[in-house]
């Protein structure tokens, strides 16, 4: 079976003004749409058709860079997309609450720091909150890298991320990535991130 | 030494429609210039604070690094246009190049294959080596060809702030609008 791209469980312009419709139709459509039809054409017939995609990003470092490339940007946006949604829960709650508030003690030390990885990530990229067992993490990685890959710096199961490749926000946005970052905020999914913790 | 912000040798609207003055604006406007700031605030009082762009570029690394090369890169990039340019290479540039790929299409076809298949951010460069000898490289980010001892003559930036308000995710039409702009008198001048 090949990787499908998904249906967003919301429409284009719904989480507008903070990503506007334009830009979530192009990079759904296009970008996402492209990652998943380059995967499948470079699984097609080879040992790794049929496998479950984080199977396929855990043994990464076997693979060619296409599949790297394009595994990782087909199952990052699969998580960007969820971990955003219109009137989503505004703060972690629960579990996840006291876990953030453990590993960076408060919500806003754990805001501050993934702010600062997702400004400062160099070129093309991600910003993450990562679980390590009972911990929680902020790491970067450039291009369509993810901690799931055995190439990451910092390994874990991602929970919340942020596209800061330049397509996720130069239509709204331009040169001012700290204005989209900030905007990021208002759209975080916590429910979804929650859910991906306690995975 | 503060670095600054070179003017464009032509007007914001001088590249269009195949460069908007949109794009123009925000990419020398605001990038370049963000580079140049950026490099003199990170050089203030560090052993680079009177160091010119290419020492800095050969011996730094980290922040410094990144907008020494983008300094660079952006200049080298934005000097190269002239809508009503020179559209082929000449003299000896031109048998330069059909003597290391057969053709003046042939190059373009290679160069713009580097251009598009360069994953992430980037850019695609026509350089000399030590040699005399022309090739094609791609470099991440920030990469420069001067730390490798190579000579640039030619260069296509692939960040996507350089055509995302005009393309979007389309890049190899970029691309083909990036010939009908690029001036190749001055990239034979270079060479």
């Amino acid at each position: 079976m090949s990787f499908e791209l998904p249906k967003l469980s919301y429409a284009y312009n719904a989480l507008e003004p903070y990503i506007d419709a334009r830009t979530m139709e192009i990079h759904h459509g296009k970008h996402h749409g492209a990652y998943t039809n380059n995967l499948n054409g470079a699984v097609q017939g080879t040992a790794l058709e049929g496998k479950k995609i984080e199977e396929i990003l855990a043994g990464v470092s076997a693979h060619s860079a296409v599949v790297r490339n394009n595994g990782g940007g087909f199952y990052n946006h699969n998580l960007y997309w969820e971990v955003m949604a219109p009137g989503g829960a505004k703060n972690p709650a629960g579990e996840l609450l006291d876990a953030i508030n453990g590993s960076f003690g408060s919500v806003q030390n754990f805001k501050e720091a993934f702010t600062k990885a997702a400004l400062t990530r160099f070129g093309s990229g991600w910003a993450w909150l990562v679980r390590q067992g009972d911990s929680l993490v902020v790491s970067s990685t450039p291009n369509q890298d993810n901690p799931l890959m055995d190439v990451a710096e910092v390994k874990g199961t991602p929970i919340l991320g942020i596209d800061v490749w330049e397509h996720a926000y130069y239509l709204n946005y331009q040169n001012r990535r700290p204005d989209y970052v900030d905007a990021f905020w208002n759209v975080v999914n916590w429910d979804e991130v929650a859910r991906r913790f306690k995975g | 030494m503060k670095f600054e912000l070179p003017a464009l040798p032509y007007g914001k609207d001088a590249l269009e429609p195949y460069i908007s003055a949109q794009t123009l604006e925000f990419h020398h406007g605001k990038h370049h210039q963000a580079y140049v700031n950026n490099l003199n605030n990170l050089i203030a009082g560090t052993e680079f604070e009177n160091a010119d762009l290419e020492t800095i570029i050969k011996k730094s690394s980290g922040g410094i690094f990144n907008n020494a090369a983008q300094v660079f890169n952006h200049t080298f990039y934005f000097e190269q246009f002239c809508k009503d340019g020179c559209k082929e290479p000449k003299d000896q540039l031109k048998a330069a190049i059909n003597a290391e790929f057969g053709s003046f299409e042939a190059f373009k076809e290679a160069f713009t294959k580097a251009a598009v298949t360069l994953f992430g951010s980037g850019w695609a460069w026509l350089v000399k080596d030590a040699s005399g000898k022309l090739r094609i490289v791609q470099t991440s980010n920030a990469g420069c060809p001067i730390t490798d001892g190579l000579i640039p003559l030619m260069t296509c930036d692939v960040w996507e702030h350089a055509y995302y308000l005009d393309k979007q995710n389309l890049r190899p039409k970029y691309i083909e609008d990036f010939w009908q702009v690029l001036d190749w008198k001055v990239v034979s001048e270079r060479f």
